[in-house]
């Protein structure tokens, strides 16, 4: 460890009392990232900017930010900024820490991004849940109005800019991308079938910008030190900082923001303070539900939280969702608890994840509450298997993962069930 | 009537759309329905309907699509305690377990003054502080983190005193 206290860059709140006060975010540095940018920045500038510090999505599927905002098509008009604040994968809870505590960050991240689009409007779509961190929000836009940093003719410039919230209602399908589109339009909260992708067909079918909260705050860091200083963090492959959630059978549970590459040892025994009354560790899923089962053995705890590396051990890093599980987790409980979770969140959209969530469920509760047999096991399996690959959305593959990498990896612990079922 | 009661409201939701969007409007008109009584009739659907330009039905589904909205009526409050996968494995099972003995009710059930729903529910967004659940009301919904079945028991008899005291306001109306 270093003598130097780390100097956080997302969770800044930590270190600086008052961050949700826009006079103390101002005195911080905050907003002078837009202000450079509007005045003296192209806006395909800061989208270059975002290219080159190889900034990726941290909503789950790791893709390069400013990629996709040179996506936008610039022949459909007007552009759109959705925020994606819906945060519902079980084990994830970092984009609320943003928005209750360094609110204007992420604020001016959503600027930003719609100032490199040229979007006049753009939205954050929150889960239902966030009732309070909307209203909140809506204050900080009321204060940013009130301070001239959003409204009309910004700067003196010609750009304009509005934020409005929106409130989901409980639906963790609308985190994916399309559904969410859908369900701002008034729709059901089911996918679109793509491609179209939303940076050419989004929001009201125009060009949008679909980011998590956790990826825009990364840009006012990026505009302000530029994106040679933002790749000194990190890995190669994977640059910046990342807020890891950790949960499950951990000490100190919580969110930890380290850089990128950390492995698995040092955030969950050196950070998170090790196990349960210092039990054994048996498994981790790295991307909250909807990961597989990594055997927590002394490779996989050595292997670095990033995009490349968490593969390697039969994982990815998604939105660094990191359950930890101790031997005195069994592991059919386990896809239990998974499988009720993605049967009830199936949208219902497309029949094999529909009717295999279902089966599924059914066979889950058997195998964790006694009175399974071996064909149940296989019987899972192979629905499980039968999935892969066929769903319109990923919410089906998914559901899957812990299924699959649990029967494949954890077999005594079904073969233990299924010989003597536990009394319920 | 939604569009008198709440016409500010109704204006200030509409603004925030493109003008011929105002669909986008139906999840905060659906919650502005919910306020008062906590959930939504067919009258409120038919209304929310008219104020959008969509049909009774468009609106039903999208009510009994997210699990925030309610088309029967249930307890004043719904407590709702994440029994998810990360909860689960700090105790949040047990937890649920106990508050409803101590309450006299199943999960899902409701107490018998007919005031508090208490019912499992997915992550929350705060598995790092299990047990925890939220409180939702018409007026919104309330997060509780890091409760015990003690503190839990003791919000539970805040929320009935509050009851209380404005079932005494109403009476003397
Ligand atoms: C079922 C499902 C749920 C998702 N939930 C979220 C979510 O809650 N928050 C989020 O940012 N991304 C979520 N995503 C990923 C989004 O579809 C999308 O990739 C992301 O918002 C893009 O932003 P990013 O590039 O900044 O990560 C989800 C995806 C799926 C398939
Ligand atoms: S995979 Fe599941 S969640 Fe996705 S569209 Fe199909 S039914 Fe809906
Ligand atoms: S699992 Fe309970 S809040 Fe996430």
């Amino acid at each position: 460890m270093t003598e130097k206290p780390y100097e956080y860059l997302l969770l800044r709140h930590r270190q600086i009392p008052e961050l949700d006060n826009l006079e103390i975010y101002r005195q911080n540095g905050g907003f002078e990232a837009f202000e450079k940018a509007v005045k003296t920045m192209q806006p395909a500038q800061v989208t270059e900017f975002v290219k080159a510090s190889g900034l990726r999505g941290r909503g789950g599927a790791g893709f390069p930010t400013g990629l996709k905002w040179a996506f936008i098509d610039n022949n459909n008009w007007p552009h759109y900024v959705t925020a994606n604040a819906d945060e519902s994968e079980p084990g994830t809870f970092k984009d609320r820490e943003i928005m209750e505590r360094n609110p204007y960050q992420f604020l001016e991240g959503v600027a930003l991004c719609a100032y490199a689009i040229q979007a006049h409007h753009a939205y954050i779509y929150l889960r239902g849940e966030f009732w309070q961190i909307a209203a909140r929000l809506d204050q900080h836009i009321a204060a940013l109005h009130a301070a001239g940093l959003l409204g009309e003719k910004l700067f003196g410039s010609d750009y304009s800019l509005q934020i409005h919230t929106h409130l989901g209602a409980g639906a963790y399908i609308c985190g994916e991308e399309t559904a969410m589109l859908e369900s701002m339009e008034g729709k059901l909260g089911q996918p679109r079938l793509r491609p179209p992708f939303p940076p050419s067909f989004g929001l009201y079918g125009k060009p949008t910008v679909v980011n998590n909260v956790e990826t825009l705050t990364n840009v006012p860091l990026i505009i302000a030190h530029g994106p040679e200083w933002y790749r000194t963090i990190g890995t190669e492959k994977s640059p910046g900082p990342k807020i890891f959630c950790l949960s499950g059978r951990v000490v100190r549970p919580g969110n930890y923001e380290l850089p990128l590459g950390t492995t698995f040892r040092e955030l969950i025994y050196e950070h998170g303070g090790g196990i349960l009354e210092g039990r054994p560790i048996k498994a981790i899923m790295a991307a909250g539900a909807s990961s597989s089962l990594i055997i927590a053995n002394d490779q996989a705890l050595d292997t670095p939280m990033d995009y490349e590396n968490v593969p390697s051990v039969g994982g990815s890093l998604g939105s660094a969702s990191v359950i930890v599980l101790d031997d005195t987790v069994s592991i059919p409980w386990l896809i239990n608890k998974t499988i009720h979770f993605f049967k009830h969140e199936s949208c219902g959209k497309c029949t094999p994840c529909r009717e295999g969530t279902y089966w599924m469920q059914h066979l889950t509760e058997r195998v964790a509450y006694g009175h399974a047999s071996q064909q149940d096991v296989a019987l899972l399996y192979d629905v499980a298997s039968q999935m892969r690959g066929k769903c319109l959305c990923a919410l089906g593959e998914f559901s899957i993962e812990a299924v699959i990498s649990g029967i494949d990896r954890f077999r005594p612990d079904f073969d233990q069930t299924v010989q003597a079922p536990p009394v319920t | 009537m939604l569009a008198e009661k709440y016409a500010q409201e109704i204006q200030t939701i509409l603004a925030k759309y493109p003008t011929d969007q105002r669909r986008s409007a139906v999840m905060a008109l659906i919650y502005l329905a919910q306020r008062d009584k906590m959930f939504v009739d067919r009258k409120d659907m038919a209304e929310i309907g008219e104020i959008l330009g969509i049909s009774a039905t468009e609106v039903a589904s999208i009510v009994g699509f997210y699990s925030l909205y309610y088309d029967q009526p249930g307890g004043r409050y719904r407590l709702q305690v994440c029994t998810d996968l990360p909860c689960a494995l700090r105790g949040a099972e047990q937890f649920l377990q106990e508050l409803c003995h101590r309450l006299n009710i199943q999960p899902g059930g409701t107490t018998s003054d007919g005031l508090i729903t208490v019912e499992p529910v997915m992550c929350l967004a705060a598995c790092d502080k299990a047990p925890m659940f939220q409180v939702q009301s018409g007026a919104g919904l309330e997060y509780f983190e890091n409760q015990t079945v003690e503190s839990a028991l003791s919000l539970v008899n805040q929320l009935r005193a509050d009851a209380a005291r404005r079932r005494g306001r109403n009476d003397n109306d």
